[in-house]
């Protein structure tokens, strides 16, 4: 047997170049930085480009501009980051470019501290952009998990035409550990669908899906515009067309929820407790639930790795046959709200810790015991 | 050669608006220098100016305020044989003033064409990084309290290869754009205009005021000589191709087969400088190297040449879950100040925690195992004592043997390391 042995954001870096990323801008921040590192060391053999942004605005603009031209873009930032990368955020979300964005996530709010984790930004990655439009947001649990679930932020990316976050954490990003290789279970990588008729629209699209792309610098013109526009990209006042857009934009991401919602679940027969809990945290949950099967205590847990869109359908299946949900989480309540409000009715217990410190498994047997 | 003008939406400024002389001005340059309107991207922001992609039928690309130069290096890195060309505004200018600073000192071959005509013009007439001080405009008085920024002085000392100052309303400025466009290289063509819904109407700016500015501020219009330098994409290019070998990642294979494989919860308690990380990655590696799943992580300040480091480290027959350290089957004491990070952790442990603690170092009352080592007397240097203690917990099988470390040492370093390592660890392997 042989194992590798990377750090969360080495796995990142790889599964951005095992989906084929060819182009990665962004500024240093702890606990991210690593991630740029590994790209800049990564993309130049593979003639991909890695460039430091005068700032993380500026980063998310040249992946933009790139993403444009038909590469396929990584960023990693770190909470302070995705603040300054709002505006472009909600640039790429409504004017479909397609992007990954790698948030390793440390304890807010602010400058906060740069190497404490915590999962902090779950609701900001979710909300943190104008209209309310929905993005996707996926949480890895260990290395294994970023490199995975990075070439599907790729694929949803390249699919949904949509910035596509990685909300991984300082406790993961920063963790070297080992693993199998031959353990990851990688979809086949999806490109962004090229228009092929003769007469493009640059954002015409079937209702629930995303617009063909051709990129700018191609043979045919293209027009890209942050402003509210109609299919042919120039700015629209015309309320019906501006509505159907804007159910577009929800539709293409909400029509295909269950098909992107990646969770892992040990369903224990005869258990009355779920256990709900996502990243880093759920490893933690693991092996809380594999000490109390031990004690003859058994839970079942639930380990969430699409966090957005919510996985309602999942959520509901799975919870249905038990008589209590606890969720924990490394903040002090963020994914629990959606849980209470798709689960509403359920008795749904909670611990949060927002302290710089892992959740320990004693801690959650504590609690699952307690509450 | 046709106009690059869509005919469909004719510009709609106010009447005697500069933009629309620079818009066809634009429009004359293309023409001249016969370019393919696949081949040109005209990149904007927002503002009247950032109304100026939708004029023409080129490649397109309209974003955020002030932000349309960092899109630019996007496309002009992806794609190296567009010419992009960016409009911007004062507006933009100032709010976007890093974008310009970092395009100046990049000198990636792209045009911007400011549109300065003194004020916000879209919003209401607000005064911008470039109103003069004296002027009337809509924010009451508070121009009066800040001065104008000379933006082509400033490109200048930022590193631009190619700066031009002109009037909008110049007959000339179509030759002034195809130069600047030519240019390989970051030109910056500052235009000089007229805001006739908001600026001209309490101002009193005409064509010949206007002339008398671009006389006065004295700016030579085009190559900078001083800032000549390799054109950014180039010498990235160039610089990125000597960048050939892939970093593959680390593999390591079982080679041991450890009779009774524990898991194992190690901590590494140092200070910066003692290569505390190092030692617990060969840790890890000795850990793989007899089929045990790892991980580590690392405490260390952001000043890395200063304060503790430690290491937390777990090596586990079983694949790893939650990654922290609940009870330490082996620390190592190496500094006081890595003992103060984690002094709370003295009391926990077990008795069967081996604890090896350098003679200097004081740790709090514990029941676990300690043994005291003098590494000093061993003639081993503090930067090597938490090498050293590897050979320790090798020489006692505690966690790791002999045969892991020497393979932990032998793939992770390479020769003359590998033998200077070796010769510290034989040190305390002897004793
Ligand atoms: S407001 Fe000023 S800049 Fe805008 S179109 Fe009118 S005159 Fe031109």
């Amino acid at each position: 047997m042989t194992l590798v042995f990377m750090e969360g954001n080495e796995a990142v870096a790889r599964g951005a170049i095992a989906a084929g990323c060819n182009f990665f801008a962004g500024y240093p921040i702890t606990p991210a930085t690593t991630i740029f590192n590994n790209m800049l060391k990564m993309l130049p053999p593979k003639d991909g480009i890695c460039l430091q942004g005068e700032d993380e605005i500026a980063s998310m603009g040249y992946c933009l501009g790139a993403s444009m031209a038909g590469k396929k873009a990584l960023t990693a930032t770190s909470g302070p980051g995705i603040s300054l990368y709002s505006e472009q955020v909600s640039f790429a979300i409504g004017s479909e470019i397609p992007l990954v964005i790698a948030d390793v996530q440390r304890l807010g709010p602010s400058t906060g501290s740069a190497t404490r984790g915590a999962d902090s930004d779950i609701q900001f990655l979710r909300w943190g952009s104008t209209s309310g439009v929905p993005v996707i947001v996926l949480a890895p649990k260990d290395a294994q998990d970023c490199y995975e679930l990075t070439v599907h932020a790729f694929n949803y990316a390249e699919e949904f035409r949509c910035p596509v976050f990685i909300a991984s954490n300082k406790e993961i990003g920063m963790t070297k550990e080992s693993f199998d290789m031959d353990d990851l279970d990688l979809p086949p990588l999806v490109e962004r669908n090229l228009y092929s008729g003769d007469n493009y629209i640059p954002f015409e699209a079937a209702p629930d899906k995303a617009p063909d792309f051709l990129p700018i610098g191609g043979k045919t013109l293209v027009r890209q515009t942050s402003s509210t526009h109609g299919p042919d990209g120039y700015i629209t006042i015309d309320p019906d067309v501006i509505a159907a857009n804007q159910q577009r934009l929800r539709t293409k991401l909400h029509a295909a929820r269950e098909r992107i919602s990646l969770y892992e679940e040990k369903i224990i027969p005869n258990t009355d407790t779920l256990v709900i809990s996502y990243g880093i945290t759920s490893r933690a949950v693991e092996d809380a639930a594999n000490i109390l099967g031990q004690e003859g205590k058994p839970v079942s847990h639930l380990s969430l790795k699409t966090l957005w869109p919510v996985s309602e359908q999942v959520l509901i299946d799975k919870a249905k046959n038990f008589k209590r949900i606890v969720v924990i989480e490394m903040n002090l309540g963020q994914y629990v709200n959606e849980i209470r409000r798709v689960l509403a009715g359920k008795q749904i217990d909670f611990y949060g810790q927002m302290n710089g410190v892992l959740i320990s498994p004693a801690k959650i047997m504590e609690v699952i015991d307690n509450a | 050669m046709p106009s690059f003008l869509n005919k469909n939406r004719p510009p709609v400024f106010c009447p005697g608006c500069t933009h629309e002389r620079i818009t066809s001005g634009l429009d004359n340059a293309f023409m001249d220098m016969g370019l393919a309107a696949d081949k040109i991207a005209i990149v904007t922001d927002i503002g009247c100016s950032g109304l100026f992609d939708t004029f023409f039928n080129v490649h397109a690309f309209h974003g955020v305020h002030g932000r349309a130069l960092t899109y630019a290096t996007g496309l002009k890195m992806a794609d190296p044989s567009l010419n992009v060309i960016v409009t911007m505004g004062d507006g933009g200018l100032g709010i976007g003033g890093a974008h310009v600073l970092a395009a100046c000192r990049k000198n990636l071959d792209i045009t911007l064409v400011i549109l300065n005509n003194f004020n916000f013009g879209m919003t209401g007439g607000q005064f911008s990084a470039t109103t003069p001080s004296n002027a009337v405009v809509g924010s009451e008085f508070l121009n009066q309290a800040e001065i104008p920024i000379d933006i082509c002085s400033v490109a200048k000392s930022a590193g631009a290869t190619y700066v031009s100052k002109c009037s909008g309303l110049d007959k000339a400025l179509a030759g002034e754009l195809v130069k600047a466009i030519q240019h390989k290289g970051f030109s910056v063509v500052e235009t000089l205009g007229m805001c006739t819904g908001r600026y001209t109407k309490r101002n009193k700016l005409t064509p010949a005021v206007i002339d008398q500015m671009i006389e006065k501020q004295g700016v030579s219009g085009g190559v900078i000589e001083e800032n000549q330098r390799p054109e950014y994409g180039e010498l990235y290019r160039k610089l990125a191709r000597e960048k050939t070998r892939f970093p593959e990642p680390l593999v390591v294979e079982k080679l041991f087969d450890l009779p009774h494989p524990q898991r194992q919860e190690i901590v590494i308690l140092g200070s910066a400088g003692m290569r505390i990380v190092t030692a617990g990655e060969m840790v890890c590696s000795a850990g793989i190297s007899a089929g045990m799943n790892v991980s580590i992580k690392n405490d260390y300040n952001i000043t890395v040449l200063r304060g503790q480091s430690v290491s937390e480290i777990l090596l586990s027959p079983e694949k790893i879950g939650y990654p922290g350290i609940e009870s330490p089957t082996v620390v190592l004491a190496l500094s006081d100040e890595g003992v103060a990070r984690r002094k709370k952790i003295f009391g926990t442990l077990s008795p069967t925690t081996f604890v090896l603690k350098e003679k200097s170092v004081a740790i709090p009352e514990t029941q676990a195992w300690v043994e005291e080592i003098d590494f000093k007397a061993f003639k081993i240097k503090k930067q090597d004592w938490a090498l050293a203690s590897l050979g320790v917990l090798a020489k006692k099988e505690i966690a790791i043997n002999k045969e892991m470390l020497t393979f932990a040492l032998n793939s992770r370093f390479n020769e003359k390391v590998f033998t200077l390592a070796m010769e510290t660890v034989s040190k305390v392997l002897q004793y």
